[in-house]
Order: C-alpha cells, then structure tokens, then sequence
C-alpha cells in the first residue's frame, strides 16, 4: 500500500484508481538501495558543517537543502548554494544525487548568499516606486516646487500626455510581473532590492521634477515631435509585451527546459529573426520615444544608463543561449540587430 | 579585474599564483611612470619650499606651481588605465575614485576659484599630497626595481594615517571656503527655463561632494589600513565575497 500511495503522490494525481493494477514485483535494486553519505563543507573555513547518512540516491539537491536547513535553521534553501567545487557553480536545486560525479561519500562545498528576498517582492517594488513619484510630481503636491504652484496643473499638453505614457509604461510592467513573466530563479540577494528601488525611484523623482515643473519648457518642434515621439513609444510598448507574451508561452509552467525563441505570427515578433533579447530593445525604443516626447535631458540620461545595463543583461543571455544550444542561429545579435 | 591584450602587451596570468607575470614592456613603462611622476612631485615640493623660504608667505604660491600641479596631476588618470589593463593589481573604482578627487579639487575648484588660491587650506592639501605622492612613487618604483629600503615601505603604510585626514580636511575646508564665490558668480550653473528641461546647480553640488567625504573617505582609509596589516604585518584577511 505504501508504495502505491509514494507512486501517486509522485504522479500529482488523486487517488482514486478504481481497479487496483497488479503491481509488477518490485525491481531487485530496490532491495540493494545504496544509500548515500552527504557530507557538507564549508567553503570559506572547510569546516565540516553536517554529516548526513543513508540518504536516498534519488533524492535531489532541494532535498539535501531542507536537511540541510531543518538542523541549520538560519540558512533556508534559498540561501544556500552547494557546490561540487568551492570555486565552481552551485548546483541546480533539480539535480538527483546519483547523477552527480561524486562516490556513495558526496561532498558539498556549502555558500551563504546571504539573505533572499523573492524576485516578484523586488519587481513590484521598483515598479509602484516610479508610478507613484511621478505621479506625486504630476499633481504638484507641497514641498516639492514654490508653494503657488500646489495642486496647479501644467498648462502643456504634452506634460499630461507623458504622465500617461509613464503611468501607463509602469502599470503594464507591474501586470506583466504578476501574471506574464516565468522566472527561473524563485528569490535573488536581498540587497538587490535597495540597488534596484533606489535606481528606480531616483531616476524617476529626477525625471518627474523636470517633465512637470512649471518652467517646462514643450518640445522644440512641437506637435510633430511630439506625435511622431508618442508613435514610437506605443509601438515599442506594443513590441515589448509581445515578446514578453511569447517568452512566457516558451516555457510550461514547472517546466525548466530551456527552448529558443522564435519569431511567431505577430509581426512584432519577428525582430526575433535579427535579436536575441527584443524585450530590451523595444524597452530603448520605448524610452528613446519618451526622451524625444519631453525633450528631457534627465530623460536622456536615463535613457542611456538603461541601454548600458541592458545591453550587459542582453549580451549575458546571448552567451548563456549560445552556449546551452549548439544550433542557435548566428544571425542574431545581443540587442541591436547587427551593431551590439 | 578587466585585463584584454591592449597596445600588444600580452600577459601570462597564472590564475592561482598571486604574483602575475608582466610583460619585460610594461614593467618599464611602470618603472619609467613612476620615476617620472616622483620626479615631478619632487619638483613641486621643491618648488613649493623655495617660494616660502624666498618670499616667506604662502600668497602667490599656488600661483607659481599651478601648471606644474595642473599637469602631474592629470597624468595620473593614465594610472586608471594601468588598473583596467591589468599591469596594476589595484581596483579601477578605488584607483578611479582617488584620481578622480584630485583631478575634481586641482581643475573644479582651485582652477577655477581663483579667489581661494591664497587660502591656506589649500597649502595644508597641497604639502599633504606632495608628501604622499612621492612616498607612493618611490615605493612604486623601488617595488618594481625589487630593491625596496624599508623606511619607504614604512612610510608608505604609515604616514597616510595622519596624512589623509590632515588632506580631506584641508580639502574639505577648501571646498567650503570657495561657496560663496560659487553662490555669487553661479559659475557651471545652468538653470529653468531651457529647451533641454534641465538644471544644475553647482553649489549644492559641491555641498553634496562635500557629504559624500562622509561614506567614501572611511572606506578609502580602511583600504589603506587593511593593505597596511597585510603588508606590515602581515596578517591573512579573508575578503568578505561579495
């Protein structure tokens, strides 16, 4: 009985098999189960930190980390990084112990990444921070400009266009994060919040103070720029949650096969042919839009500063693609088709 | 640490030997850098010395060594390029944040505030950096010469321990005295309206710089403290991993 049970609670489904099948004899191996010694290190001092006996061969890595963390309670699994090597990679949570290069005495070298927080905690936050700045600006609530321009609104057109491009441009980030994106990694280094919220928030408190100041000064080629500018933006918008849309269809939800994108019937997606992370680059286009929009140097330099980070995360994908696929086609580039 | 084959200097990096082996090209261009940049510092210090035994006041004597400064000075920002190349263990950003304070101080605001040339906060910088510019050279060089005296090993890692803050305080106190001149001519101040929706003001900046000593100088010197007891003292850190 115990084994059917083990059985369905593997497959995920409810137990309700009308006709019990004739169970096969179980095979002989499992009668000389070798059981594993996991011995864990730690990397820094290479003292010996837990000794663990008669672990199942077909136990995975996540197991040996809730072991791991049910006598070392302050270091929770996602904090921890074993490894075969100190130097080396920490191995993958899905990894089973008895595909691992290492005898019936495995060894792990163990890595504190310090404290985690879950990545969809750091993307809300760095996303709400901007949309509500720049909306404190667009109001002109107190202290922020002379106290005569309180709650007064911009007489320019295109200021209140922007609010909306840039209301608009968070919100859809901060959708896409609760029900699009698929991350592999569950939880990233805590501190990562603080670097991403700050560079976020301040950058858009920076840009915000300009667009809706009331010296702002419109676009120096007016409407036409202006139009042309919002085009873009929405087009790059467009492109954007496109690509996101098709990367998540990618990957099946639990799954962590890795597969190459492709271009599909959305035209949109078809800069897939040319570039290996499309999100990125209609995220520049998205700005570039917006710069062109307020005519901005904050906005500008903003801009930019995206385009440095983001072509070091493309470029970091296009190696990890090109290095898991052998037949990963050539003709694409990073981020920019054929430049970068 | 970035290090590509630049300029056709190819290295042999032995990745678990601290030591790397450089090229024959660019220990002499080091040896040749830092005999000059000792040289020349050697001459400011001379020349700063003479004008106040001569003249006995320190008022025009920023004046006569400006260029001299000015010059030394800059060239040390190719000592940012021998950190990104690899020929020199050190961090870019520590290299980078050192140079770029002196290159900030000699041209943003000396430079240009010529009101505060005379103050004698800026004779306490320029007597501290002269001092410690040549100890490092020296050492520099003597290192690279493997033929180090020990009293300039000593003095490399020791006098910085009065000399930095005697430096950030005459820095500081620079910076603070040339304010006013800053707020009355609004000199690299841009300000609303413009058609590029931007604006600078350049005395709080110097305000913000004048903060930002508050964070960066402790870790510059704890820097120095940390290189002091493994060299001096020899004590094995464990760096904490990022």
């Amino acid at each position: 009985m115990d084994t059917l049970a083990l059985e369905a609670k593997a497959t995920g489904q409810e137990k309700k098999s009308s006709a019990p099948r004739p169970r096969p004899k179980p095979p002989k191996k499992a009668k000389r189960i070798v059981y594993f010694e996991v011995e864990i290190v730690d990397a820094k001092t290479k003292e010996k930190l837990l000794l663990l006996d008669k672990v199942e061969p077909t136990s995975t890595i996540l197991d040996i980390k809730a072991l791991f963390h049910k006598s070392n309670p302050q270091w929770y699994p996602a904090r921890q990084s074993l490894r075969l090597d100190p130097k080396g990679k920490g191995l993958k949570d899905e990894d089973v112990l008895q595909t691992l290069p290492v005898g019936t005495t495995a060894s792990f070298y163990f890595f504190d990444l310090g404290a985690q927080i879950a990545w969809g905690t750091v993307f809300l936050s760095e996303c709400y921070g901007p949309l509500l700045i720049y909306l404190m600006f667009y109001f002109r609530l107190p202290f922020i400009y002379a106290p005569k321009y309180d709650f007064s609104s911009s007489k320019h057109w295109v200021v209140h266009l922007a609010c909306m491009c840039h209301s608009f441009h968070y919100v859809k980030r901060i959708l896409e994060t609760l029900f699009i994106h698929r991350i592999s990694h569950g939880t990233m280094p805590l501190r990562n919040i603080f670097k991403n919220c700050s560079y976020y928030w301040c950058f858009a408190a920076w840009m915000a103070y300009y667009i809706n100041h009331p010296l702002y000064t419109p676009p120096y080629y007016g409407q036409q720029q202006v139009k042309t500018a919002v085009i873009i933006f929405l087009f790059c918008q467009v492109g954007n949650f496109s690509i996101n849309i098709t990367l998540r269809n990618l990957k099946c939800p639990g799954s962590k096969v890795k597969k190459i994108p492709h271009p599909t019937k959305n035209p949109f997606t078809w800069i897939f042919a040319l570039v290996s992370c499309p999100n990125y680059t209609y995220e520049l286009g998205s700005w570039m839009g917006f710069t062109v929009m307020t005519q901005c140097l904050p906005v500008a330099f903003f801009t930019i500063v995206g385009f440095v980070l983001m072509t070091v995360w493309a470029r970091g994908k296009h190696r990890n693609y090109r290095k898991e696929f052998r037949d990963y086609p050539t003709l694409r580039s990073p981020i920019l088709p054929f430049i970068l | 640490m970035a290090s590509t084959e630049e300029d056709g200097s190819v290295e042999e990096k032995e990745n678990n030997n601290k030591k790397r082996t450089k090229s024959a090209i660019a220990v002499a261009w080091l040896t040749f850098y830092n005999i000059a940049m000792t040289a020349g510092w050697l001459v400011l210090a001379i020349a700063m010395m003479r004008f106040y035994i001569q003249k006995g006041t320190h008022k025009g004597l920023y004046k006569s060594i400006a260029r001299t400064l000015k010059f030394f000075q800059t060239i040390a920002l190719v000592e940012v390029v021998h950190c990104a190349i690899g020929i020199v263990r050190t961090s870019v950003i520590v290299t980078g944040v050192q140079v770029c304070s002196r290159i900030f101080m000699v041209w943003f605001i000396t430079n240009s505030i010529k009101q505060i040339q005379n103050e004698e906060s800026v004779i306490l910088f320029l007597a501290v950096w002269t001092f410690t510019e040549i100890t490092r050279y020296s050492f520099y060089t003597f290192n690279l010469l493997n033929h180090l005296p020990y009293f300039i090993k000593w003095a490399r890692y020791n006098m910085f321990i009065i000399m930095y803050p005697l430096g950030v305080a005459g820095e500081l106190l620079t910076i603070y005295t040339a304010l006013p001149y800053v707020r009355k001519t609004g000199m690299l101040s841009v300000r609303l309206p413009n058609k590029y929706n931007v604006s600078f003001d350049y005395y709080y900046f110097l305000v913000i710089v004048m903060l930002s000593y508050i964070p960066l100088f402790p870790q510059l010197y704890f820097h120095m403290l940390r290189q002091r007891r493994k060299v001096l003292l020899g004590e094995i850190i464990v760096e904490k991993d990022e």
